[in-house]
């Protein structure tokens, strides 16, 4: 699922939703995911589509623009947009109503053969997404056998670095700011107990 | 010696309606504050530190010991820029004086400055700063990713924008253009021109 969501080819659609945007709220608004899905995704897709056109790109899959693009400054504009439509799709799967509680049992387990609790699993999750400066992502990977948690800068990808990704929270400031301001510890935290969707993260186990 | 939150020059609502007065607020005693309690926080323990100023901080980083130069690059950065910013900020204050001569000789026109800036502090991917700056005399636009400075670059800054999404999203959410054009209407122009001399002088 997480590499197929954008198997179609140029030009690029903005993927639905998979929920109502009043289904996170009160911890996400839905003023919040209309601007974030309707302006930020959306502007991502009208971008990078503008980009491409004409291009060799315009005939890659997204996850190939993204590898292609990766860590090459000339074309840093592509990365950013192509990873940006790629990290929100992956953080709307990664969240859900009611979601939040326990993981399936296997992921589970090997979330405690990492972390020793969920619990120490989800304040590293925290911890990442506080300490990411600026704006970027914390992620729950997968790195050969072992789940870990790492964060990224901007677009930045965990791809790249070898890692499949589990799930996502998005810790730019539109992710949060028109419902929590400055206050991004309370935001992260209501996602890990409320929205996480750890059904999502179980099914990237692969 | 700790640093401590400047006061700004203005009430919150001076800037209204181009700058709103919860954002100002929110942007003074919550960021900015934020990035002052990490600094000191950081050098608590380190005595010849704590007697620099955050300009001096900043200004080389190689010689912060290694275990807080980032916190005190980004957090010290934080710092140094909105102490920086918020003096910039002022409604009906006319283009004046050395400064209008520079940016004309420099960028051929006022109108040629304006749309060069605006598309730096567009470009800006993530969070940062645009900033106009003084190098060898000369007037150069640069940008830097989140609270980098241009001190750290070696080069004067005498005006700057903030273009962290928290500087603008509750007021203009995703339209950054927006804030950019508006920020045109709050330029502390005398402020910027007492910036310039004391930069080529």
């Amino acid at each position: 699922m997480s590499t197929d969501q954008h198997a179609v080819v140029s030009p690029l659609t903005l993927p639905s939703l998979p929920y109502p945007d009043n289904a996170l709220a009160p911890v996400i608004s839905a003023n919040t995911l209309g601007f974030h899905y309707g302006k930020h995704h959306r502007g991502y897709v009208d971008n990078l589509n503008k980009l491409v056109a004409g291009t060799d790109f315009a005939d890659l899959p997204l996850p190939k623009i993204i590898s292609e693009t990766a860590g090459k400054p000339d074309k840093a504009t592509i990365f950013n947009n192509a990873a940006q439509i790629w990290n929100h799709t992956f953080y709307w799967n990664s969240l859900r109503a009611a979601g939040g509680g326990q993981p399936p049992a296997l992921l589970k387990e090997k979330i405690e053969a990492s972390f020793g609790t969920l619990d120490a699993c989800k304040k590293e999750l925290a911890a990442a997404a506080m300490a990411q400066f600026g704006s970027g992502w914390a992620w729950l990977v997968l790195d050969g056998d072992k789940i870990k948690v790492v964060k990224t800068a901007n677009a930045e990808v965990p791809m790249t670095a070898g890692q499949k990704p589990l799930l996502t929270i998005d810790v730019w400031e539109h992710a949060y700011y028109l419902d929590y301001q400055n206050r991004r510890l309370d935001y992260v935290q209501a996602v890990l107990d409320k929205l996480i969707n750890w059904d999502f993260a179980a099914e990237n186990l692969g | 010696m700790s640093h401590i939150l400047p006061e700004l020059p203005y009430a919150y609502d001076a800037l209204e309606p181009y700058i709103d007065a919860r954002t100002m607020e929110i942007h003074h005693t919550r960021h900015h504050q934020a990035y002052i309690t990490n600094l000191n926080a950081a050098i608590k323990d380190k005595v010849e530190l704590q007697q620099m100023s955050v300009d001096q901080l900043i200004r080389n980083l190689d010689e912060i010991p290694e275990e807080i130069r980032t916190i005190v690059r980004n957090h010290g950065g934080g710092h140094a820029n909105h102490s920086f910013f918020w003096p910039l900020l002022k409604k009906d204050v006319a283009l004046a004086g050395p400064i209008a001569d520079a940016i004309t000789a420099d960028f051929g026109s006022f109108e040629n400055f304006r749309e060069k800036f605006t598309a730096a502090a567009t470009r800006v991917f993530g969070s940062g700063w645009a900033w106009l700056t003084v190098d060898n005399r000369k007037l150069e636009i640069v940008a830097t990713p989140n609270q980098d400075s241009p001190i750290m670059l070696g080069k004067i800054p005498v005006l700057g924008l903030d273009v962290w999404e928290h500087a603008y999203y509750l007021l203009y959410q995703n339209r950054r253009p927006d804030y950019i054009a508006a920020f045109f209407n709050v330029i502390n122009w005398e402020k910027v021109n007492d910036n310039f001399l004391a930069a080529v002088n």
